[in-house]
């Protein structure tokens, strides 16, 4: 089937998906977008965090139909240009990032809460941040990062 | 509604931020790509003409291969290649240490979920379709699942001539005296998962000369280099490697997985071939952390010092061999914890089952031994009515001491500081009246809001060795060369060190500046094309593969200074290099470095070794097996619904020595992520296996800790440089892996007060239902 | 496979009349993860989020008229007052990005004894509305709905338009185990609500038996306990021995088996805990309210 949709806001159209992919493999394997990771298939590990229409969801587990005609933002769709967003920024700075592979997830799921809460609490952060699984940090510098892309954005 | 006041987390390291030389906490030169998405894991490689693999696995433990029929899978539609045992054109076995293992079953499957056959086609679900039409004849036989049976006469053989696969047997200071006092116990460790989020991947592209490029997630280049030109049956120049961006690792990818299938695969189509694991796959495609049966005996005086030890320790190695033989060495050389102890008798042993192999996982053996010998000094401490963190101090090694194998430890050995400072830190606030459900056990699971909730403090102080142990040739090589560039300075480095996401190339930079005094410096990608770096393990990398980059670096500046002295008509001892100067010994310029070099670039290419380390003897266990010793220790506080079972770590402090610190804030991490790994085996991880079957290959039913799980740390970096190692630095990416997890134990053995001699600690085991 | 996508209720009872081989898809939290996992492989999925009456809510007639497609956290957000108790086991489920997905309505469907949704319907006394295109709208009370493991009482021409859940009249509670603190699939779980208006007592339990079950003698043993000792008048404290009478009949409802996620007596265990706790709890909160 053809599947047309909005990613990063360019209109992207793709022919013969198979009726049970999902939406991530449509942006990894068919629209170079590897920014999405694949780590486990089942929205336990929020590593493929997209947003689709707005909202984060697990791409794993949108199948490619259901984002027919949707707006999708990858991670790749944040930084403008070679300007890094606040959140991406962040995360470098406070060293949040070590094998990278849950970052892209992260770092929209920070971004949509930041979008949300301009300053949340550290339990805010923790239980909006569940759903994104990290092996290498421990979370610390995770949350480190949030904070500090809060302070920056609440300093405008 | 409560606060999280008082909660934050602290880190106490000297906090130098330069101009990205040692010392500095300089920035990641791979962060940018991975924050935007941009950096190539092995799973987003891609290349024209592409075609995927897949893998089709036993479903027994233990079966003998009666027949394969791959007639009907060839002829699904998009299908471009099936392959079987019969295909593998060179040794049909690879192996860490021994090559027991089969690139593909021929004869017998030997664990749930070894590879059988592969399938290469245009789409993932064309190639798994397929597979599920290869036919396989099995004929099941009797298994050996319970590795405390594994040595039982009349069990099965998984291998001939037996199931023993390394018995380790240390005695040191003679028979055990008689003791006032003597405590004992039991301990079951489960099988941990390294759980890295990036599943198994590469991509084979079969080359022009007829061999193979091959670009992968792994751990150490050229040891799968070596396995992988056995099973092709090509010479390592037809097999190249490069490394694909590593999704983590933690001791996963040190055995192959796609490596050689990959390269089948492509050599038989003769086009590109992606091959990426699933989740569930992944939980059969590398090998998982020794579960282990432990006995612990301590005979002390009245005062607590310890007067003799004796331990037995059984790992179950799963089906192949891997690197059991080493870990079942550190479990034994280690396994009585970083204390002085006059009289030990240590049995150590790892043996075959039919259980899924297993191999290397941060801790390496130390792990599963920590909980044992930290739970018994907890027992002692109680049984002469000693503080426990005093019990550790009283018996802590300190450095000068002898350890258990007889080796003088010839550098800090800080037990009983580490302790006293994290048993100085300053504790979490009590629970308040009103707690936020999301602090408590359970979280907005809502089981409690504050009833049945006991708080618990435990301690554990570990040490490790750094590198690898018992003579091995541990090496490795480091390429640098300086040139002008665009009117600058610019330094290339060149290992084949895994970057894994610990931060390697940050280090190898520094180096660099460091060394040279450039500030630009190039990481080339790690592959082949330059000597064995050796394993990104054993907490190794910065000693050994910085180590050789320092030495290359010197041997650049050495050359550079000898041409210059020849420009300048000067000793070259009079000389330094500082960028893109050469000065002389009052510091004043004499050259720029574009005069001495021109266009030329100065290249040294330097194999390093550490300081080598003997076998040890086979009847009393004694010998300098070791490098490098690192020790850290942990305060864990936790609060403990003790009704329910369920556990909230509401502190995990740590304090560790690291020697020289390198990059600050890289070695925080690594202790903050290797403290959360050890909590998740105290409390959560462990694959469940039932007579050789995995029941939860899923991150829906293996749980690793969330964010919600973690705790804040405070975490105390202490720095006694070592004089045996570049920079003095000391290795730091395993010891938080094995002190937190016993800390962690500890804490909840006291909020419970039950013995809890299992890990992980599951609810059911506090309730006692 | 076929990918069916039906853009009003009408066209999605039809495709589901004429394809009995299709799944229906609504977050995907569910069946996308059996397609993943190459576990299942329908003829068809039939999608529908396109399906615009699915995706809202409204209060009729004393109760909330739920569309089956309104996700966990619409449910989180705008239906706390009315649904407590569904909203307190909505924000359990999965991770914050699988409750914008995740449906009410799909819970149902999956029937599986886990479903987090199930428990506090079950308290409430929940009525599911089943739809096909041949006879229309059918009332299932959603105690009869679960049938077995991942099984129910919908028609293969059938689909779920939405849940009717009565408005609650009294504090509601929902507490669920789980051997991590957040994303976790319940080892079981525990719903009641208490009925103040009717001085009736509603339970619901979940992944202790085949199905979500309600544990009906516990409910007429505490509202009659509550009835007799006059405590619906007088407002009075709950005695412990009560609470723990009633979890004990709570626990007798359960057939839990030992699994990965834990062992039969701890789920028993756990859930009489829970009932206890969750009872007093709620019981409390009517006293406050008074």
């Amino acid at each position: 089937m053809r599947i047309t949709t909005t990613v990063n806001g360019t209109e992207r159209e793709v022919d013969d998906v198979w009726a049970g992919e999902s939406l991530l493999y449509v942006l990894r394997e068919r629209l170079g977008l590897p920014g999405a990771k694949n780590a486990c298939e089942q929205g336990e590990c929020g590593s493929c965090t997209v947003y689709l229409d707005g909202e984060p969801v697990c791409a794993c587990l949108v199948a490619a139909g259901q984002a027919n005609g949707r707006q999708v933002t990858t991670v790749e769709g944040l930084a403008e240009g070679e300007r890094l967003h606040p959140v991406q920024e962040a995360f470098l700075e406070t060293g949040a990032v070590q094998c990278g592979f849950c970052t892209p997830g992260l770092v929209v799921a920070a971004h949509d809460l930041l979008q949300r809460v301009s300053r949340p609490s550290d339990l805010e952060i923790r239980e909006a941040l569940a759903g994104n699984l990290c092996r290498c940090t421990g979370y610390e510098k995770i949350l480190d990062a949030v904070r500090l892309a809060a302070d920056r954005q609440a300093q405008g | 509604m409560s606060t999280d006041a008082g909660t934050r987390s602290t880190t106490t390291t000297p906090g130098r931020v330069g101009y990205g030389r040692v010392g500095d906490s300089a920035r990641r030169p791979d962060g940018t790509l991975k924050v935007t998405g941009e950096f190539a894991y092995a799973s987003d490689l891609w290349h024209d003409e592409m075609v995927w693999g897949v893998t089709l696995r036993s479903p027994h433990p233990h079966a003998r291969i009666r027949r394969i029929d791959i007639t009907e899978a060839l002829t699904v539609p998009g299908v471009t290649a099936v392959l079987t045992a019969d295909d593998v054109p060179g040794d049909n076995a690879f192996g860490l240490e021994h090559a027991d293992q089969p690139v593909l079953a021929s004869e017998f499957v030997r664990y749930e979920g070894e590879p059988v056959a592969l399938v290469a086609a245009d789409h993932p679900e064309t190639a798994r379709r397929a597979a599920k039409r290869v036919r396989v004849d099995y004929e099941v036989l009797p298994a050996v699942t319970d590795a405390r049976r594994a040595m039982d006469p009349g069990a099965p053989a998984v291998h001939r001539p037996g199931n023993l696969v390394r018995h380790l047997r240390l005695r040191r200071g003679g028979e055990a005296p008689t003791a006032p006092v003597v405590v004992s116990l039991d301990f079951e460790v489960g099988m941990q998962d390294q759980a890295f989020l990036g599943p198994e991947s590469g991509l084979a592209v079969p080359a022009e000369d007829g061999g193979i490029d091959l670009y992968v997630a792994t751990q150490w280049l050229h040891v799968d280099q070596r396995q992988i030109c056995l099973a092709l049956g090509m010479p390592p120049e037809k097999v190249r490697l490069t490394l694909a961006g590593v999704g983590g690792a933690f001791g996963g990818r040190e055995d192959l997985s796609v490596h050689v299938h990959a390269c089948l695969l492509a050599l038989r189509t003769g086009k590109p071939v992606k091959m990426s694991y699933g989740r569930e796959e992944s939980f059969f495609g590398h090998v998982h952390r020794h579960p282990a049966t432990m006995t612990y005996e301590f005979g002390a005086q009245r005062d607590g010092s310890l007067l003799y030890a004796k331990a037995r320790l059984l790992f179950d190695g799963g089906a192949y061999a891997s690197s059991t033989a080493a870990v079942v060495g550190n479990g034994g050389t280690l396994g009585l914890g970083p204390y002085r102890i006059p009289s030990v008798a240590v049995d150590a042993y790892g043996v075959f089952t039919n259980n899924p192999p297993c191999g290397a996982m941060r801790g390496f053996g130390c792990v599963q031994a920590a909980f044992a010998h930290e739970a018994l000094m907890d027992e002692l401490a109680d049984a002469v009515g000693v503080d426990r963190v005093a019990i550790r101090q009283l018996n802590g090694m300190r450095e000068g001491d002898l350890n258990i194998t007889g080796q003088v430890i010839d550098s800090a050995a800080p037990v009983g500081e580490l302790l006293q400072i994290v048993s100085e830190l300053p504790l979490p606030p009590e629970r308040g009246a009103h707690p936020d459900l999301r602090s408590l056990p359970g979280a907005v699971n809502n089981t409690t809001h504050g009833e049945g909730v006991v708080r618990g403090i435990g301690y554990a102080v570990t040490y490790k060795n750094v590198g690898f142990s018992e003579g091995f040739d541990d090496y490795s090589t480091a390429r640098v060369r300086l040139e002008m560039t665009g009117g600058e300075a610019v330094a290339t480095v060149h290992t084949a060190g895994a970057e894994v996401g610990q931060g390697l190339i940050t280090v190898e930079q520094q180096i660099c500046r460091t060394e040279l005094g450039v500030e630009r410096v190039v990481v080339h990608p790690k592959d082949t094309t330059v000597g064995s770096a050796g394993s990104t393990s054993a907490s190794r990398q910065t000693y050994v593969t910085g180590g050789a980059v320092k030495a290359a670096c010197e041997a650049v500046r050495a050359a550079v200074l000898d041409r210059a002295a020849g420009v300048l008509r000067r000793s070259a001892a009079e000389l330094r290099l500082d960028g893109e100067k050469i000065a002389g010994p009052s510091g004043e310029l004499l050259a720029g470095l574009a005069d001495v070099l021109g266009d030329d670039a100065v290249e040294e290419t330097v194999e390093w070794r550490h300081r080598p380390t003997h076998a040890i003897d086979p009847e009393t266990g004694q010998g300098e097996a070791h490098v490098q010793f690192a020790f850290s220790a942990h305060r864990a506080v936790v609060d403990v619904d003790v009704e329910l079972g369920l556990v909230k770590v509401v502190a995990l402090d740590t304090a560790q020595d690291v020697g020289t610190a390198i990059n600050p804030d890289a070695v925080v991490g690594q202790i903050h992520g290797g403290s959360a790994q050890g909590m998740g085996l105290a409390l959560m991880e462990e694959i469940i296996v039932t007579d050789g079957h995995v029941r939860n290959p899923s991150f829906t039913d293996y749980l690793i800790p969330t964010i919600l799980d973690m705790p804040p740390m405070q975490v105390t970096v202490v720095e006694y440089a070592d004089p045996h190692a570049p920079y003095g630095v000391r290795g730091v990416g395993e010891p938080p892996t094995i002190s937190s997890g016993p800390a962690v134990a500890a804490a909840v053995r006291a909020a419970v007060g039950k013995p809890l001699r299992r890990v992980p600690i599951r609810p059911e085991h506090i309730t006692g239902t | 496979m076929d990918f069916l996508q039906p853009a009003s209720w009408q066209e999605a009872l039809e495709l589901r009349a004429a394809r009995p081989d299709a799944v229906p898809l609504a977050g995907g939290t569910d069946v996308m993860v059996e397609l993943n996992f190459d576990r299942r492989r329908p003829g068809a999925l039939l999608d529908l989020g396109r399906v615009p009456e699915l995706r809202t809510w409204r209060t009729e007639d004393g109760c909330v008229r739920l569309g089956a497609g309104v996700p966990y956290a619409r449910v989180i957000d705008e239906l706390g007052k009315q649904l407590p108790g569904l909203a307190m086991a909505a924000r359990t489920v999965g991770s914050p990005q699988i409750r914008i997905r995740g449906t009410v309505g799909g819970n149902l469907g999956s029937s599986s004894p886990a479903g987090d949704a199930h428990p506090p319907l079950l308290a409430a006394g929940a009525v599911v509305q089943a739809a096909s295109a041949a006879r229309g709208i059918r009332e299932i009370p959603v105690a009869e709905f679960f049938t077995g493991v991942k099984r129910n009482a919908l028609a293969p021409d059938e689909l779920i338009g939405a849940v009717r859940v009565p408005v609650a009249t009294g504090p509601q509670q929902f507490s669920k185990i789980g051997t991590r603190n957040a994303m976790v699939i319940a080892v079981s779980a525990f719903a009641c609500a208490l009925h103040p208006d009717r001085r009736a007592v509603g339970t619901g339990i979940g992944s202790v038996a085949p199905t979500p079950r309600r544990a009906a003698d516990a409910e007429a043993f505490l509202a009659g306990e509550l009835e007799s000792a006059g405590l619906w008048e007088s407002r009075g404290e709950l005695p412990e021995t009560l609470a723990r009478a009633f979890a004990v009949r709570v626990a007798a409802a359960a057939s839990p088996i030992d699994d990965v996620r834990g062992t039969a007596a701890y789920r028993l265990h756990s859930l009489s805990v829970m009932a206890r706790r969750a009872v007093t709890w709620a019981w409390n909160d009517l006293r406050e309210a008074a």
